[in-house]
C-alpha cells in the first residue's frame, strides 16, 4: 500500500509515537507573530525556560497590527522584537521590512517540499503549497515547538481533491477554494490535510496554489498540501541554486515527497470547474457561497484587498487590470494593503499602485490590518465590506459589519460599481 | 488537575467560532486574566447574556465544530479564568481541541444523538455535570432528572490533563 505526501513526511520526520495515533514529529521551522507568540515567551520566561531550540530555524515578523497602533500592541512588538535580539534570531522582520507572514515566510525562501513546519496561526496551512505539512497550532503548541523543536500530530488523514476542467476567464484560485470549501462544509475536513491535485492545480502559480491552500483552515482541514513539481523548483530556484546541480536534480529530490498511486485516502473528490462562475460569500461562515450574478445587489461601504489570502502581486495585477482607467464609486472606501514589502515594492515598480491611487484606493502598508478587524479599516456596525480575505465571521472585520469573501477581480469590480458585481474580466 | 465539575452552560448552535468565544480585540492582551469579562461577548445566540448566563458555570455543553476559525489559545484561556475548564460538544475544530488538552482542560465529543438527549432532558434548567475521570463518566442532573452518559478519551489526551498540559509533558520527556 502507498503512502500519501503527507504520511511520508510525518514519518520522515518521526520522533515518538507516545501513545494511539499520535506522532511527535521533529519541525524543520517555527514561525512567530507578535499576536500569539509574547504569550507563550512570557510562560517560557516565567518557567525559567528562556530558551529556543534552534535560532536558525525560528523567524518571527511583526505583522498583524505594524506599526503598532496603541500601547498595547507596541509591547506585542516589544517583546517579540527583544526576544529575537537576545537568542539571536536573525530572520526577524521588524516594520519597513515585513509583510503578512504565510505571504512573507515563503518569499523570504523560507520552506521546502518535505518540511514541517508550525505556526501559531491557522492559516499556516498556506504554506502546504509548497509540498510541505504546515499546520496552524495554539500559544502551547508554539512553546513546545520553540523550546524543544517538536509538534504532535494525529497521524494524518487526507482528503484528495482533484481539480479538473478549464478554469474559465476572470474566474480565479479564490473562487476554486470558495466552490471547495461550499462543497466540504466548514468542519468537512476537520482533522484532515486536503491534497490538491489534478491540472486545473498543475498550471496555477505558487500564488494560486497559496490561495488554495490558505482556505483549507475553513472547512476545518489541518493543511492544505500541493505536490512539488518544477513550478514549486521554478519559484524557489534562487534559495537552492548553491545546493542543487540543476533544476532537474531538485525536482528529483523534492518528489521524494508526493503522494503514490496506492495511497489511501479518506474520500477523493473530483471537483470540475470548467463552469465555475466568481463566488461571494453572503453569510457569516465561508461555505455560504453563491455566484456572484446570482445575489440581490449588496451594496458595499468598503471594498479591502489584500490578507495572505489575496495580497500578492498576482492578485494586485488583477484587480489593477480591472481599476485601470476607471474610478471607484464614491460611496465606497477602497483599501489595499499589498502583502509584504517586495509586493509593494514591485506594485509600486510595475505602476500598480498608481493605478490603485487614481482609481481612489487607499494604499497601506504591508499588515493584516483589518482582515482580524484590529486596524487600517475596521467595519463600523451595520456596515458592508467587499474583502478579498478568508473570514466572514460575525464581527470579524468590526463589530457589527459584514463581510463578503470575493476575488480580487470582484473585489475591484465591486468597487467600481459601489455593490457587489462581476468583473469585465468574467464572461458570462 | 483542574476542576471538571459544576454547573453547566448550555450554547445550543453549531460552529461556534473563537472570534465568538474571544473578539480579536483582545488578542492584544498579555494575560489570561485580563480575557475574563469577555469570553463569548460577541456570540450571536437567541437569548444568550454574556455577563448573567456565564457566572459561576464550570462547563459548556454545545453541538458541532465547536471553536472553529482562529486558532488564539486566549479562546481556552477565556474559558480557564472563569472556571470553565470542560467542554462537550458533538465535535470540535482541530486547534480548538488540541488547545484544550494542552492547557490540561478537557474537550469531550459525544454523539450527535446523545448531545439531542441532554438538550432535550436538560436544556433551560439547571444543571449540574459530575465527572468521573477515572471510570470515563459524566452525570448530569437536574431537579429530580438523572442521566450517566460514559465518554471516551484518548490515553494522550488523558495524559496531558493528568500532566496539567503539554509543556509540562513534553518538557519531562523530550
Ligand atoms: S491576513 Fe488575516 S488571515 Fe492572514 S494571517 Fe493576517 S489576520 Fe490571519
Amino acid at each position: 500500500m502507498g503512502k500519501t505526501i503527507a504520511e511520508k513526511i510525518i514519518e520522515d520526520h518521526y520522533i515518538d509515537n507516545p501513545h494511539d495515533d499520535i506522532h511527535v514529529v521533529r519541525l524543520d521551522a517555527v514561525l512567530c507573530h507578535e499576536i500569539t507568540t509574547p504569550v507563550a515567551i512570557n510562560d517560557l520566561v516565567n518557567r525559567g525556560k528562556d530558551e529556543v531550540f534552534d535560532p536558525s530555524k525560528i523567524k518571527a515578523v511583526i505583522d498583524h497590527v505594524t506599526p503598532a497602533k496603541d500601547s498595547k500592541t507596541a509591547l506585542q512588538g516589544k517583546i517579540l522584537r527583544e526576544w529575537a535580539l537576545r537568542h539571536n534570531i536573525r530572520d526577524f522582520f521588524d516594520v519597513g521590512r515585513n509583510g503578512i507572514c504565510h505571504a512573507l515566510f515563503p518569499e523570504k525562501g523560507f520552506i521546502r517540499p518535505g518540511y514541517v513546519v508550525i505556526m501559531g496561526d491557522s492559516h499556516t496551512c498556506t504554506l502546504g503549497a509548497f509540498g510541505a505539512f504546515a499546520a496552524g497550532v495554539g500559544t502551547t503548541d508554539l512553546e513546545v515547538g520553540i523550546l524543544k523543536g517538536i509538534c504532535a500530530f494525529r497521524y494524518p488523514a487526507t482528503i484528495k481533491i482533484n481539480i479538473t476542467g478549464d478554469l474559465p476567464k476572470g474566474v480565479y484560485a479564490k473562487d476554486v477554494i470558495l466552490s471547495i470549501i461550499s462543497r466540504l462544509g466548514v468542519d468537512g475536513a476537520t482533522n484532515k490535510v486536503i491534497e490538491f491535485v489534478g491540472p486545473v492545480v498543475d498550471n496555477m502559480s505558487m500564488e494560486a496554489r497559496m490561495t488554495l491552500c490558505n482556505m483549507a483552515i475553513e472547512a476545518g482541514g489541518t493543511s492544505g498540501i500541493c505536490l512539488p513539481d518544477m513550478t514549486t523548483v521554478e519559484y524557489l530556484w534562487a534559495f537552492i541554486k548553491d545546493e542543487y546541480a540543476s533544476k532537474e536534480a531538485a525536482l528529483e529530490d523534492f518528489v521524494r515527497f508526493s503522494s503514490d498511486a496506492d495511497a489511501a485516502y479518506d474520500r477523493i473528490i473530483d471537483h470540475d470547474v470548467s463552469r465555475l462562475e466568481p463566488l461571494v460569500t453572503f453569510g457569516y461562515q465561508p461555505d455560504q457561497v453563491k455566484p456572484v450574478k446570482e445575489i440581490e445587489p449588496i451594496k458595499v461601504n468598503q471594498v479591502y484587498i489584500g490578507s495572505c489570502t489575496n495580497g500578492r502581486i498576482e492578485d494586485l495585477r488583477v484587480a489593477a487590470q480591472v481599476l485601470t482607467g476607471k474610478k471607484i464609486s464614491d460611496s465606497v472606501r477602497g483599501i489595499v494593503v499589498p502583502a509584504t514589502t517586495d509586493v509593494y515594492r514591485q506594485a509600486m515598480e510595475e505602476g500598480i499602485l498608481k493605478i490603485f491611487m487614481d482609481s481612489g484606493f487607499c494604499v497601506t502598508n504591508p499588515t493584516c490590518g483589518a482582515c482580524l478587524g484590529m486596524s487600517t479599516g475596521v467595519l463600523a456596525e451595520g456596515e458592508v465590506c467587499a474583502s478579498t480575505t478568508n473570514r466572514n465571521f460575525n464581527g470579524r472585520m468590526g463589530k457589527g459589519g459584514m463581510v463578503h469573501l470575493a476575488s480580487p477581480a470582484t473585489a475591484a469590480a465591486t468597487a467600481i460599481a459601489g455593490y457587489i458585481t462581476n468583473s469585465k474580466l468574467f464572461k458570462d | 488537575m483542574k476542576n471538571f465539575s459544576g454547573s453547566v452552560l448550555f450554547l445550543d448552535r453549531s460552529d461556534i467560532n473563537t472570534d465568538e468565544i474571544i473578539p480579536a480585540k483582545y488578542l492584544t492582551e498579555i494575560s489570561k486574566q485580563a480575557l475574563k469579562p469577555h469570553l463569548l461577548e460577541d456570540l450571536r445566540l437567541d437569548e444568550f447574556n454574556a455577563r448573567s448566563d456565564i457566572e459561576g458555570k464550570r462547563a459548556i455543553i454545545t453541538r458541532a465544530n465547536f471553536g472553529c476559525g482562529s486558532s488564539r489559545e486566549h479562546a481556552p484561556w477565556a474559558l480557564e479564568v472563569n472556571g470553565i475548564h470542560l467542554v462537550i460538544a458533538e465535535s470540535f475544530a482541530r486547534i480548538f481541541r488540541q488547545n484544550m488538552f494542552n492547557c490540561g482542560m478537557m474537550a469531550i465529543e459525544l454523539p450527535a444523538e446523545t448531545i439531542d438527549r441532554i438538550f432535550t432532558d436538560f436544556y433551560g434548567k439547571e444543571t449540574q455535570v459530575e465527572t468521573n475521570f477515572e471510570k470515563n463518566v459524566f452525570t448530569l442532573t437536574a431537579d429530580n432528572h438523572r442521566l450517566e452518559v460514559s465518554f471516551s478519551m484518548t490515553d494522550f489526551d488523558r495524559v496531558l490533563v493528568e500532566s496539567g498540559g503539554w509543556v509540562e509533558y513534553a518538557d519531562s520527556r523530550y
